[in-house]
């Protein structure tokens, strides 16, 4: 058995931060959105505002650190063993002895599935729930960018919108994690850092 | 306004406050109890006023061009003569043909009919708003006058309430600035009663508690009425016929030019808080009144919500009055129903300070409600705001064959007085008032539902006990009822919402699915194994 070191000490730390921002801000902003109470509005509110700071301050340090690292090449897309991976969660994860078709290494840490997935949450989910949710928090100033007659319902549409695609994105991310064989070994992996390769 | 001229401003005035020139200790230059002219001793109210303008040369022509004695205002907005003597209002209806009662809150004497000279120096009443004994008190049918000789009201009745004959030399020779109870003296008890009118004036705010009006309170900041509604030349600014519904000049810095400063902008700026930058988002389009008056008529005294005349001239169950356990009278066989309410929380509404009343001679809808003052304003307005409002709603006369509104002689002992010789004959008195206004009475009465809405702007609650956010963003919030825009908290697209939760049932059954199947073929190998 071998231990490799995949995930750094602040990729970890980018990671696990941003998880708990992201739930907080998905609980609080459905609580704004009308859709329990926890908080009450006001508090729910702000903490949502501070939070997202929080998380824009954390998502310049982490694309700095990845243009920095060249590690920004992880994400890009590939359609190599995309197959296998897809016949992989579909078919073989049920089969008794199966094994992923993929080996994460330091070098190449996602499978094609996860630099799809990854890529589509970094430039599709984040940008929109960041525009649309500094729109919202400044909404005041709409006048001043000429967006004096946009309706606030449609930027608070949107930022809803994207809202649900994080918590779908969410859902679907925290089951994945439990895919691996044995079960914590993804887990295992994000917290510590090193990959224990069972192979 | 720059940025670092307004905190400048803000600053100055901060370090100017304490000795600021409308704190109400402010010293006389002149003791009037020295004056010669006011040694007395005086018959009556009249000749104590041409004793003041001895000195105060030009204070009644002042007085005359105000609408506190025209009672006649022209709206600068709207052009419609309002005022006392032009409105009709779903309390007691209308002055005409009432004024011995109704001008007992006149700042003059002798208007008991529609032929008082209003240019009348020596008839307006200076003591009124200056007296402070506390002494001085208009008799109510006595037409602005106070009592000269010891009376009862309702005269004659030995139960009444004694009006003591007033020394008016004494009030001349005390005479100082308008106070809380001066102004009170008719703007608290307005409709005939204690808080009857305005819901956030009564007596309790003659000396108020800080909890109830956080400026007016001597154990707050110790305003007068004259404070914010601070006179130039004996005319207060502030009116309720032409409000200013959004103030974007804000601080009314001192200068040499005149400015009034009835709005909460004048002291406070556009961006008033500083701890919670937040609530600057929301100056622009809520009042400030609408967060800082949770509720009106919290002094301890219920303001009238209802008054029906419909069930006028009926007695119930033999009794003339009936009164609620707190003493409030619920029916009276004079007046009709009424319902009282205290603690209210306002209605609110986008409002920007266009006001158009239903006057008398205007078509009116006999089967919906008549609103007696309509404002527009909406969310899209900039000159509109979300304001706190009481609503007086009744049922009240109308001439059901022009349908207008129409106007009763109430007061009186004449034989079409409806609380007089007129017996409760609604058709005697409506002729005798409709007469009085120059309108032909058809002969056949109705009653019809309405609203009158009257902006709330006092009992100004210390800043903890405002009303916070979670209050209107909300689902059936304070605000549950205005449309028209979107509110972050109250307001969600409906099909999103449904969409994204049933994106966020399919995406848990995926994975739940999966997650099963997993299940099933690892129990599978293991048996089978």
């Amino acid at each position: 058995m071998t231990r490799d070191m995949v995930f750094s000490r602040f990729e970890r730390f980018w990671h696990w931060s941003q998880a708990a921002l992201i739930i907080h801000l998905i609980m609080t902003g459905f609580e704004v959105n009308g859709a329990y109470e926890f908080y009450g509005y006001e508090r729910a509110a702000e903490l949502h505002r501070f939070n997202a700071w929080l998380l824009l301050g954390l998502s310049v340090f982490a694309i700095f650190w990845h243009f920095i690292s060249g590690e920004w090449k992880q994400y890009i897309p590939t359609t190599d063993k995309m197959r296998a991976v897809l016949r992989y969660y579909t078919l073989d994860i049920f089969k008794k002895d199966s094994v992923h078709p993929f080996k994460m290494t330091p070098l190449v840490k996602h499978n094609p599935l996860q630099r799809i997935a990854y890529s589509a949450f970094n430039l599709m989910i984040l940008p929109i729930i960041w525009v649309s949710g500094l729109l919202y928090m400044y909404y005041n100033d709409w006048p001043d960018i000429g967006m004096e007659n946009v309706p606030l319902a449609l930027v608070a549409g949107i930022h809803t919108a994207a809202g649900f695609a994080m918590l779908v994105f969410l859902i679907v991310h925290v089951y994945m994690i439990f895919t691996g064989k044995p079960l914590m070994r993804y887990l295992k992996a994000m917290i510590t850092g090193y990959e224990d390769s069972h192979d | 306004m720059p940025y670092r001229v307004t905190l400048a401003l803000l600053v100055g005035l901060i370090l100017a406050a304490p000795g600021a020139a409308w704190a109400s200790g402010t010293k006389s230059t002149a003791d009037h109890g020295k004056f010669e002219q006011l040694k007395g001793p005086f018959k009556s109210g009249p000749e104590v006023t041409a004793a003041c303008l001895e000195c105060h040369t030009e204070a009644a022509s002042q007085l005359h061009k105000t609408t506190h004695w025209s009672w006649a205002f022209i709206s600068p907005i709207t052009g419609e003569e309002l005022g006392k003597r032009n409105v009709v209002n779903n309390f007691c209806v209308a002055t005409a043909t009432n004024w011995p009662r109704c001008t007992s809150c006149h700042i003059g004497y002798g208007w008991d009919d529609d032929s008082f000279d209003l240019s009348q120096e020596t008839a307006v009443d200076c003591l009124v708003c200056h007296d402070t004994t506390g002494t001085y008190k208009k008799y109510p049918a006595g037409a602005g006058h106070p009592a000269y000789v010891d009376k009862t009201f309702p005269p004659n009745n030995p139960n009444g309430e004694m009006f003591e004959a007033v020394d008016l030399g004494k009030v001349a020779r005390s005479v100082g600035r308008t106070g809380r109870d001066t102004c009170g003296a008719c703007h608290f008890t307005g409709g005939g009663g204690n808080g009857v009118k305005h819901g956030d004036m009564d007596t309790s705010l003659i000396d108020p508690p800080r909890a109830l009006d956080v400026h007016m309170s001597p154990d707050g900041e110790g305003f007068t009425c004259a404070t914010c509604h601070n006179p130039d030349g004996h005319d207060v600014p502030g009116s309720r016929y032409a409000p200013t519904a959004r103030d974007t000049a804000g601080f009314d810095t001192p200068s040499a030019v005149y400015k009034s400063h009835a709005t909460c902008e004048s002291c406070h700026g556009t961006e008033a808080h500083a701890a919670h930058p937040k609530l600057n988002d929301h100056t622009d389009k809520v009042a400030c009144q609408t967060c800082h008056i949770p509720e009106y008529a919290r002094g301890g005294f219920k303001t009238k919500m209802w008054w029906d005349w419909s069930t006028a001239g009926t007695k119930v169950d033999g009794q003339k009055v009936v009164k609620d356990a707190d003493g409030y009278p619920l029916h009276d066989v004079k007046k009709g129903d009424f319902r009282w309410q205290a603690n209210v929380v306002p209605e609110y509404f986008w409002f920007d300070g266009r006001i158009d009343y239903t006057l008398l001679n205007e078509t009116i809808d006999p089967q919906g409600v008549v609103e007696i003052n309509s404002f527009s304003g909406g969310p899209h307005d900039p000159t509109a705001r979300i304001w706190p409002f009481k609503v007086m709603r009744g049922r009240q006369p109308i001439d059901a064959e022009k349908n207008i509104l129409a106007v009763p002689h109430l007061f009186g002992q004449d034989e079409d007085a409806f609380w007089g010789g007129g017996k409760f004959d609604w058709n005697k008195a409506l002729r005798a008032g409709l007469r009085e206004r120059g309108v032909d009475y058809s002969g056949s009465h109705a009653f019809v539902e309405s609203a009158y809405y009257w902006p709330i702007t006092h009992m100004v609650a210390p800043k903890e006990d405002a009303v916070g956010c979670n209050e209107c963003h909300t689902t059936d919030g304070r605000l549950a009822s205005l449309s028209g825009f979107y509110m972050p908290g109250r307001d969600s697209i409906d099909w999103l919402s449904k969409l994204g939760w049933a994106s966020v049932a399919l995406a848990l059954a995926a994975v739940t699915g999966h997650a099963l199947i997993r299940v099933f073929f690892a129990l599978f190998h293991k048996v089978s194994q």
